[in-house]
């Protein structure tokens, strides 16, 4: 009894230090904007607007990418200055709350105070337009003061994925992310009687071609892909026209229609191995025990995601090519089917991943805006340093063309190609001018849809339905075409 | 005799059975602790994998994960739920019981009623409303609002019905003692068995929830735990490491089953002291 | 409830404190919970979306929002979905539960270790829902070892996230898992409430274990009992995250396992308070008239 009610006393007594602290936090927060607003005033009369600008920086985002790269490139560098402080804000993605809460902050911009304004967010390609056809995000020329010589250098539909309908680049990438088709050699070898990459790109360079190759490697007991959605992004980056067209009506390009047509027939006829991306089959199909004659895969992916899955034994924790290059020969040598990989551009060039950065409307802090925005996305020093440090394929056609012209960045993964050099290639020829503020949900929900529809569940105008129905429920003011 | 023995061994196998599979995701979440993003990624296994300690040392190392804040965060807010929510549930409960006055029908009808509010129904409106009365980036809107728990309440009632008998309140009375000593130093003593099972699933669905925690905080230092994990999983895919969500995941769960554990023993002892009745 | 009807002269002097302690709860419940409710039952009856950044509305709709999700919409389908998958996970749930309740508090059967199987089987309940799906997910995959645990006893191997039952089957498993322990507990404290002395004078008037579980027993667990069907009743039509993580948020093949909390979730991707707001009032109502149909009828059956 006694001892109950000591526990008890000690639980109110918790509560109310609990809410004590939380409260004293709380008064704390509220009382930090008059100090700096005193500052402020006492230092410079606030009729003049730049010294009203706030001392701290705030960049939003949905991981730490962007975080880590700018304490190593911009921070460490030396080239905050002193009376400012960077602050992330990092909402995770899961069920959308990422856009969730950068919407409210952004719908609240005008009334927050100078210290809680956002100044700078990412943003992914999916998304890009829904933020940059709106009046929250700022022009990066106009302004925010970056120079057409300061964005030369970069891909150009790395700024078209970030272009206005107005014509105003409102967003700016450090890396670009152009995609190849990655092969298994030692089944090129058996299927195509070879497995050098200008031969292979030969018997791929058409769709037509792929699926001539498809039917070959299904006789010799290999599939061409191993899911559904691995060539999605091939076809869905070469549409003809936008998702939605001017009147609000949902367009189903041919090129859509003809990754239903071929998944369709890959899964009838055995060529897949019905998997998703992302998921264990998907994973181990890229392993020693895989049968799969190639996957779709951007820069990022082949460094890391393919590499990991080929080996047999995972590398010994935190070493890459770059981070130590004698532990990372040993523990590679002979392990799963490490060297077996080759690339080529295959049948039609796309992208897979990035992230931009964004100006906020409303930013009390323009002039450190600019200088993240070009030492991170624009100066060719940072940019090559970056992608020598992290093997990452960054947004600067000069620096990455001396790169793919350098043999030292030959891949031991790949069979010694240097991959650079085929991403470099690819990444001028993706157009990316078709893309609408709803390519996030329209791209989700045909691949769910249609999933039903390749194992078979359900008949194709039955998926096609689906498809609508949940687009429409995404995107309530769309419409549906007869 | 042999009936009985039969049957007790009957009992046992199908015990054990249960436990297995209850205990078997644990294993599962320790093994996949274990392994390298690659080995997750390609598939399942049983046998426990050589990266233990490399995804101990990532998960704690990263500066962009406030792991320790974490802890307390979701310690914070899950204690405070769970008092609030048994405390002030066992109040309204006693109120609805012992008394009667006018409204009374209608305000027990009316948080039946609220009881099957689906928590997603008003998020967006929950989220908005914080920022107007500026608790916005707080703890505060993750516990305070157990206070009110239609569900809490609900089960205290259904106790108090078969175990807090009108007469004792009265005699009480007779002795002199106020309303609120009455509370204090009768009835919470003898929900305590109530108290202590309700007490426990506050706190842990507090520890584990995602859903409003991710609507409301922003700041890294706020962070509970759930989130922390989400942000490991939403991560780019140079840091995107399974090893290290299994790893947060299982270093998320054993505070609670710390907890858990000694609460339980408590709930099977109060329980019993429950059943033994004037 | 009978006590709410009886009415004392004796305690009108005390009513004021039946106010008094009803304020903590009402307060709290009116800051935090119904302003925002009140907002989205307003909005239930505009239109009023988010497209991008650029708010659609407020526009007066009248009853559209509703007409649009009883008549235009799936819902019923997946009051059926969230019905089935509910009812799969439900009775294993009480049935297992109840049994092992009794058992522990047997005093014929006097179990030993009672005390680790207790502390056992809530155990699932500790782990995030989350998490608990990723694990399920990997487990029961085209290449996870149940697969190849067939495979290796001659079955064919069977793909579970693409088949109707295997997918609503694995969500109600993992609500029976979850949620078991947590019912074996109540039902435990309450059948350890019951006075010894009732359950030895049925003995000693000769009945059986069934007839003393059946005429002593479930009656006097009644209003826990009560409480874990309506607890779990609320809990299913609310089911949201096991499915929604499991399927990947797209409820399984063509939409099977889509509960309505999940048909919910997806209007609030566009901010769509509107229907979202219909289908909450649709729910609330819906789940009111079920559950006073259980109350009652459990209730009633009590006084005769």
């Amino acid at each position: 009894m006694n001892k109950f009610k000591r526990i008890i006393a000690l639980m109110l007594v918790m509560i109310m230090g609990v809410t004590f602290v939380a409260c004293g936090n709380d008064t704390k927060d509220v009382a930090t904007p008059p100090v700096s607003d005193q500052k402020d005033a006492g230092d410079i009369s606030q009729s003049e607007p730049e010294d009203k600008a706030g001392k701290v920086l705030n960049i939003w985002g949905w991981n730490n990418e962007f975080q880590g790269l700018y304490e190593t490139y911009f921070e460490d560098a030396g080239l905050l200055p002193n009376d400012i402080e960077v602050k992330f804000t990092i909402v995770p993605n899961d069920d959308n709350a990422y856009q969730n809460a950068l919407d409210e902050a952004l719908l609240n911009q005008e009334t927050a105070s100078d210290d809680d304004k956002i100044d700078l967010f990412l943003i992914e390609a999916d998304y890009a337009l829904k933020y940059v056809e709106s009046d929250y995000t700022l022009d990066i020329m106009k302004d925010v003061g970056l120079t057409d010589a300061d964005i030369a250098g970069q891909y150009k539909y790395t700024q078209e994925i970030v272009t206005d309908s107005k014509g105003a680049i409102k967003g700016t990438s450090w890396q670009a992310t152009p995609g190849l088709f990655a092969y298994r050699r030692s089944i090129a070898k058996d299927v195509l009687g070879t497995d050098d990459p200008v031969k292979v790109q030969e018997a791929l360079s058409t769709w037509d071609k792929f699926y001539d190759v498809a039917k070959m490697s299904s006789t010799k007991g290999y599939k061409m892909l191993s899911g559904y959605d691995d060539s999605y992004r091939t076809f869905s980056n070469n549409v003809s026209s936008p998702w939605v067209d001017s009147n609000s009506t949902i367009v189903l390009d041919d090129n859509t229609v003809k990754w239903i047509e071929q998944s369709k027939e890959f899964t009838d006829k055995g060529y897949n191995n019905k998997s998703s991306l992302w998921d264990d089959q998907w994973a181990a199909d890229q392993g020693p025990g895989g049968k799969v004659f190639g996957f779709f895969y951007s820069t990022w992916g082949i460094n890391f995601t393919l590499l990991g899955n080929a080996l047999e034994t995972p590398l010994p924790d935190g070493i890459t090519a770059t981070s130590d290059p004698d532990v990372f020969k040993e523990a590679t040598e002979g392990n799963g089917i490490f060297g077996d990989y080759g690339v080529v551009e295959g049948p039609q060039n796309y992208y897979w991943g990035g992230s931009w950065l964004c100006g906020a409307t409303g930013s009390d802090n323009l002039e450190l805006v600019q200088e993240i925005m070009r030492t991170m996305t624009c100066d060719a020093d940072t940019l090559i340093t970056i992608t020598k440090d992290t093997q990452d394929f960054t947004n600067n056609i000069e620096a990455m063309d001396s790169l793919a012209a350098d043999d030292n960045f030959a891949s031991a993964f790949l069979g010694g190609q240097n991959h650079i050099k085929l991403f470099a290639e690819s990444a001028k020829g993706i157009d990316m001018s078709n893309i609408s503020p709803y390519d996030q949900g329209l791209n989700e929900e045909i691949q769910t849809a249609f999933r039903d529809y390749f194992n078979g569940t359900v008949d194709y105008d039955t998926a096609l339905n689906n498809f609508y129905t949940a687009a429409l429920e995404k995107y309530p003011n769309l419409k549906v075409s007869n | 005799m042999d009936l009985r023995k039969a049957n007790r061994i009957l009992c046992y196998i199908v015990l054990i059975l249960l436990s297995i599979l209850c205990l078997f995701s644990f294993y599962l979440l320790i093994v996949n602790s274990t392994r390298a993003h690659s080995q997750i990624q390609k598939g399942f296994s049983f046998t426990i994998g050589g990266f233990f300690n490399a995804n101990l040392k990532n998960v704690l190392d990263n500066d962009e994960l406030p792991v320790i804040n974490g802890i307390i965060n979701s310690f914070i807010v899950s204690s405070a739920s769970a008092i609030l929510a048994t405390y002030f549930s066992v109040l309204t409960a006693f109120s609805i019981h012992t008394y009667d006055f006018k409204f009374k029908r209608i305000f027990f009808t009316f948080i039946m009623m609220i009881m099957m509010v689906p928590n997603q129904v008003s998020a967006l409106g929950f989220m908005s409303w914080m920022g107007k009365l500026d608790l916005m980036d707080s703890l505060i809107p993750l516990f305070l609002p157990s206070i009110a728990s239609p569900i809490v309440f609900y089960f205290m009632l259904a106790y108090m019905q078969s175990n807090l008998p009108k007469a004792m309140v009265e005699a009480a009375r007779i002795d002199g003692a106020s309303e609120f000593r009455i509370f204090n130093q009768m009835v919470l003593p003898i929900m305590k068995p109530a108290i202590a099972v309700q007490a426990i699933f506050t706190f842990v669905s507090a520890w584990n929830n995602y859903f409003i925690p991710t609507l409301i905080i922003r700041s890294a230092e706020k962070k509970t735990l759930p989130i922390l994990i989400a942000q490991l999983r939403s991560a780019d895919y140079l840091k995107f490491d399974m090893g290290q969500v299994y790893m947060l995941i299982f270093l998320a769960i054993i505070p609670i089953i710390i907890i858990y554990i000694i609460l339980s023993k408590y709930i099977v002892r109060g329980v019993a002291v429950g059943s033994v009745k004037e | 409830m009978k006590s709410i009807s009886k009415k004392k002269n004796k305690s009108i002097s005390y009513s004021k404190w039946g106010y008094i302690f009803l304020i903590p709860f009402f307060t709290i419940y009116i800051l935090f919970s119904f302003i925002p409710l009140v907002s989205t039952f307003y909005y239930s009856f505009f239109e009023n979306y988010m497209t991008g950044l650029t708010q659609i509305g407020p526009n007066f709709v009248g009853l559209e929002n509703y007409k649009t999700i009883l008549f235009e919409s799936d819902l019923p389908k997946f009051a059926l979905n969230t019905f089935i998958i509910w009812i799969l996970g439900f009775i294993p749930q009480i049935i297992i539960s109840l049994t092992i309740a009794i058992w522990f508090t047997s005093a014929r059967l006097k179990l030993k270790f009672t005390g680790f199987f207790k502390t056992v089987i809530y155990m699932p309940n500790l782990i995030m829902a989350a998490a608990f799906s990723m694990l399920f997910w990997a487990l029961f995959s085209d290449i996870g070892p149940v697969n190849n645990l067939l495979v290796a006893l001659g079955y064919e191997p069977f793909s579970f996230m693409q088949s109707i039952s295997g997918n609503r089957g694995l969500i109600a498993l993992m609500n029976f898992l979850m949620w078991f322990g947590n019912t074996t507990i109540l039902l435990m404290a309450a059948v350890m409430g019951i006075d010894n002395s009732i359950l030895e004078a049925a003995q000693i008037d000769g009945a059986n274990a069934w007839k003393t579980f059946w005429y002593v027993t479930i009656p006097s667990i009644k209003p826990i009992l009560v409480y874990v069907f309506l607890t779990s009743l609320i809990g299913g039509i609310q089911m949201f995250d096991v499915p929604q993580i499991l399927t990947n948020g797209a409820g399984g093949p063509n939409r099977t396992s889509m509960t309505m909390i999940m048909y919910l979730n997806r209007h609030l991707f566009s901010k769509n308070y509107g229907l979202a707001g219909a289908l909450s009032v649709i729910l609330l109502i819906v789940t009111a008239i079920l559950s006073f149909i259980v109350y009652r009828n459990l209730t009633e059956r009590e006084e005769k």
